[in-house]
């Protein structure tokens, strides 16, 4: 089965291309030109990815992305066309797991888009325990004292990446390695948000954090179980 | 020096004020304290106009009041002597005559005439203080009567009265018959004394009044206090008024240089209050005026520039969406090319390559755009500079592979500082990226120090190297060492120009040196700490410790190469002129053509003349750096040449 992407792009040559890219690579697509109709359209394609442009017009990108995010865990690959802190992290905060920087080259973007549908698929029974949180690998659970945690895909792929090798430091590279498929090292800043966002779930009080352990000057490890 | 400092002095003479045993130390601090005291006067005095005016107005009005005064008391004192010594006269006439009558029948040689003159002496007393009009009365006086000198005459000398408070001179006058004075202080009583011979039967006798004039003297210290008094209150007065006077204009200078430092200090809202119509109010209208022709001119240039930059960035992004598909569309093509005929496909490598480039100048457009606007942040932490450049170098190592240039690294690890790392990356990667690309093939070394305070990274190439001058260019944008040669890494030519900024925003220095022939050094120097202060780098600049080698600039024969003669150093927009520490070069010449200073480079060759040609390198002294000079004496004619430049970047 063809994954399907949702193009979010109010520029009709670029959404055209990049179906004319997509669909090379195989993928079904599917384009949204504003703000306010992605919604509706995550809920009736059900899409595997959404690419999302930050500058739309009706509605915000981030407040798109955040009103997607609200109701899915469907992987959000960002296109901007600013790189400066503030957009980028502010796109990532608001629920975006990676981003891409116009203007990319077509085999980077494709790279993106597989690195976020990779799963994992035959996966033996693994449970895994850090802090007071359990995982349960192949179901994709995770719970603390029973009650389960939402978390997105990405979320889930870094968090069991931690607690996997429950005694390693990762740097914020390995971690883009291992997690989002960077073969080379990319923005940091990338880790540093998403670390934030999955301390804000699982963490009793993200300020102290027992779960993700950060290692100053080297990267995060998982907290003992 | 400041008045915390002498209390301080104070302090210490207070300690040392027991024990006779610190005397010398007592001495050495008031010595000291007197320094100061000197010093922080000497400072007031040149920095305050109004004290100047105040002291100086109280120094000459101190000298008119003591020289009025002093005029004031002679004649005060003149005047009261005189009216005491002509009363004197008019009563000595009256008495002498009274006396006359009284004594015409009296023998001084007679045996109690001591007694007959006693009594005539009180009665003179008696009458004078009764009967003389009080306009003619010389006050108080004592009278002597006595015989002629008994030397003189033949029998003993009688008197009445105390004789002896008469002195010689006045005695031997009187005996000559006239009527003589003279003053005399008496048992501590300033006096004026009259003589006057007075007839009688027999003998003269000598008739002496005394005066005294100790109720003048009262009056005339009275007279010199009150002088004194109304003098130094007429000098008090006289600075007040002085002080307030100038003050009246001295304030508004005053204010006018605080409203000009706030100015100057970026309040340009702020203007001069304007009152009255007088010279301080013209002086605060051109100010003002002055003020609102700078302010609107800042503004205009403020918004000029913020425009331009927010249209530099305006127009990036907006280029960035269609590039996107420009791109995408041109690696659609390029992905198909060994479909398409030879034409078409050489076609589509060209877009994609020059598509590459567009997208790099793009990128550093922006980016330097973005520093330009002080938009950037620092996202600073601890990192170890070893992954750091590591990854810089491992980004640019397909670049050394193509055009064969090993690359040398000394790169200890466990180096860790507080930066930005995708910066000091970026940096690092321009640096070895432009040493690959003038490198020549020849090794580039990367080399990372560090000390205490700070990290440095030094990259250098044996290539061409910078000619004089070149140093203080290589950051300036678009800048091309040799406008004919290509750049293998396909720069921007905005590489150094965002690096220089990149190490700005860290507090750091970028710097730069090279030598034709020699090759050039480029030292990113960065404090270890954000916000840290550099006071050197822990890597020379300038190599010292390698051998000289012989490839060097071939000089024109018989006289100047005129190679960056004279050129100053420093020509370049971003050389940090006025930066202590800053290197500059002296370039010492053993030829013809004179350089004029340490600030120019000379670079002279001459064949046959037989002198050496010295060529001077010189580190700045507060950079770390050190001071080279070599000197090549050549004297076979072919005279090599050396010139060294080198540019300091802050």
């Amino acid at each position: 089965m063809k994954s399907r992407v949702l193009v979010v792009d109010d520029d009709p040559a670029l959404s055209e291309m990049l179906s004319i890219v997509l669909r090379g690579e195989g993928f079904d697509t599917a384009v949204v030109s504003d703000g306010p109709r992605a919604l509706p359209a995550v809920r009736e394609l059900r899409p595997d990815v959404v690419l999302l442009d930050l500058m739309l017009p009706g509605m915000n990108g981030i407040d798109v992305c955040r009103a997607i995010r609200a109701e899915s865990g469907v992987p959000i690959v960002m296109l901007t066309a600013k790189s400066d802190t503030v957009d980028v992290v502010l796109g990532l905060e608001s629920g975006a797991d990676d981003y891409v920087i116009k203007p990319f080259k077509p085999k980077e973007l494709v790279a993106r888009i597989r690195a976020r549908l990779r799963r994992t698929d035959a996966e033996p029974a693994e449970s895994l325990a850090v802090g007071e949180v359990s995982i349960d690998v192949p179901a994709h659970q995770v719970t603390r004292d029973g009650l389960p945690i939402s978390l997105t895909p990405l979320e889930f792929d870094l968090l069991v990446a931690l607690a996997r090798k429950p005694r390693q430091v990762f740097t914020r590279e390995v971690l883009l390695e291992q997690v989002w498929g960077y073969r080379h090292a990319a923005d940091t800043r990338l880790v540093n948000v998403h670390v934030q966002r999955l301390r804000s779930k699982v963490e009793r009080d993200p300020e102290r954090p027992e779960v993700v352990l950060t290692v100053r000057g080297v990267g995060y490890k998982a907290g003992p179980p | 020096m400041t008045a915390r400092s002498v209390a301080r002095r104070v302090g210490e003479l207070a300690l040392h004020l027991p024990g006779a045993r610190q005397g010398r130390s007592l001495i050495r601090v008031l010595g000291y304290l007197g320094a100061e005291l000197r010093a922080i006067f000497a400072a007031a005095w040149r920095r305050s106009l109004q004290l100047r005016v105040a002291v100086s107005t109280l120094a000459l009005c101190s000298g008119v009041v003591i020289v009025l005064g002093l005029l004031l008391q002679t004649e005060i004192a003149d005047r009261l002597v005189q009216g005491k010594v002509a009363a004197a006269r008019i009563q000595m006439e009256t008495a002498t005559a009274e006396l006359e009558r009284d004594l015409t029948g009296v023998n001084p040689d007679d045996e109690y005439v001591e007694g007959t003159l006693n009594k005539a002496l009180d009665k003179l007393s008696v009458t004078t203080l009764t009967d003389q009009p009080s306009s003619q009365n010389a006050g108080d006086f004592r009278a002597v009567l006595a015989t002629e000198d008994g030397a003189a005459s033949r029998g003993s000398q009688a008197s009445a009265g105390r004789l002896d408070t008469i002195p010689p001179g006045l005695r031997r006058a009187v005996q000559s018959g006239a009527l003589a004075m003279e003053f005399q202080t008496v048992d501590g009583v300033p006096m004026v004394i009259y003589g006057q011979p007075v007839h009688t039967a027999g003998r003269d006798l000598q008739f002496y009044l005394l005066f005294s004039l100790t109720a003048e003297q009262r009056t005339l210290t009275l007279v010199q206090s009150t002088l004194i008094v109304g003098g130094l209150v007429l000098i008090l007065l006289l600075a007040a008024v002085t002080s307030m006077v100038t003050r009246q204009v001295v304030r508004p200078v005053q204010q006018a240089a605080e409203v000009a430092e706030r100015f100057a200090d970026g309040h340009l809202e702020e203007r001069m209050p304007v009152k009255g119509d007088d010279e301080v109010a013209r002086l605060a209208e051109s100010y003002n005026e002055m003020a609102g022709s700078i302010q609107s001119q800042i503004r205009q240039l403020e918004e000029f520039g913020a425009l331009q930059r927010r249209f530099t960035s305006d127009v990036s992004h907006e280029l960035r969406t269609p590039l996107t598909t420009v791109r995408m569309a041109a690696d659609v093509l390029f992905a198909s090319r060994d479909q398409l005929p030879a034409a078409l496909r050489r076609s589509s490598e060209l877009l994609v390559e020059e598509l590459d480039r567009f997208e790099a100048l793009l990128a550093d457009l922006l980016e330097i755009s973005r520093l330009d606007a002080g938009m950037a942040e620092l996202g600073a932490e601890r990192t170890d500079m070893h992954s750091v450049v590591q990854r810089a170098v491992d980004a640019v190592r397909g670049l050394a592979e193509e055009s064969g240039t090993p690359l040398e690294l000394d790169v200890p690890g466990g180096v860790y500082a507080e930066i930005d790392p995708r910066r000091v990356e970026r940096i690092v990667r321009n640096l070895v990226a432009n040493a690959l690309d003038h490198g020549e093939g020849k090794p580039v070394q990367i080399r990372l120090g560090a000390d205490e305070d700070s990290v440095a990274v030094l990259v250098r190439d044996h290539g061409l190297g910078l000619r004089p001058g070149e140093a203080g260019l290589v950051f300036n944008r678009f800048w091309r060492a040799d406008s004919s040669r290509a750049r293998r890494s396909g720069g921007t030519g905005l590489g150094l120009s965002i690096s220089l900024e990149d190490a700005r925003l860290h507090g750091g220095w970028l710097q730069a040196w090279g030598e034709p022939g020699r090759g050039a050094a480029f030292r990113l120097t960065l404090p270890r700490r954000v916000g840290g202060e550099l006071d050197g780098s822990p890597l020379p600049l300038v190599p010292v410790d390698e051998p000289l080698d012989g490839t060097l600039l071939a000089a024109g024969p018989g006289g100047a190469d005129q190679l960056g003669a004279g050129e100053p150093l420093g020509a370049g927009e971003s050389f940090g002129a006025g930066d202590p520490g800053d290197a500059l070069i002296g370039a010492g010449d053993g030829g013809g053509a004179g350089d004029g200073g340490g600030l120019a480079n000379g670079v002279t060759g001459g064949t046959g003349d037989g002198g050496g040609l010295a060529n001077g390198v010189t580190g700045g002294a507060g950079d770390g750096v050190r001071s080279v000079a070599d000197g090549a004496v050549d004297g076979d004619g072919s005279a090599p040449v050396r010139s060294a430049g080198i540019g300091e970047q802050r």
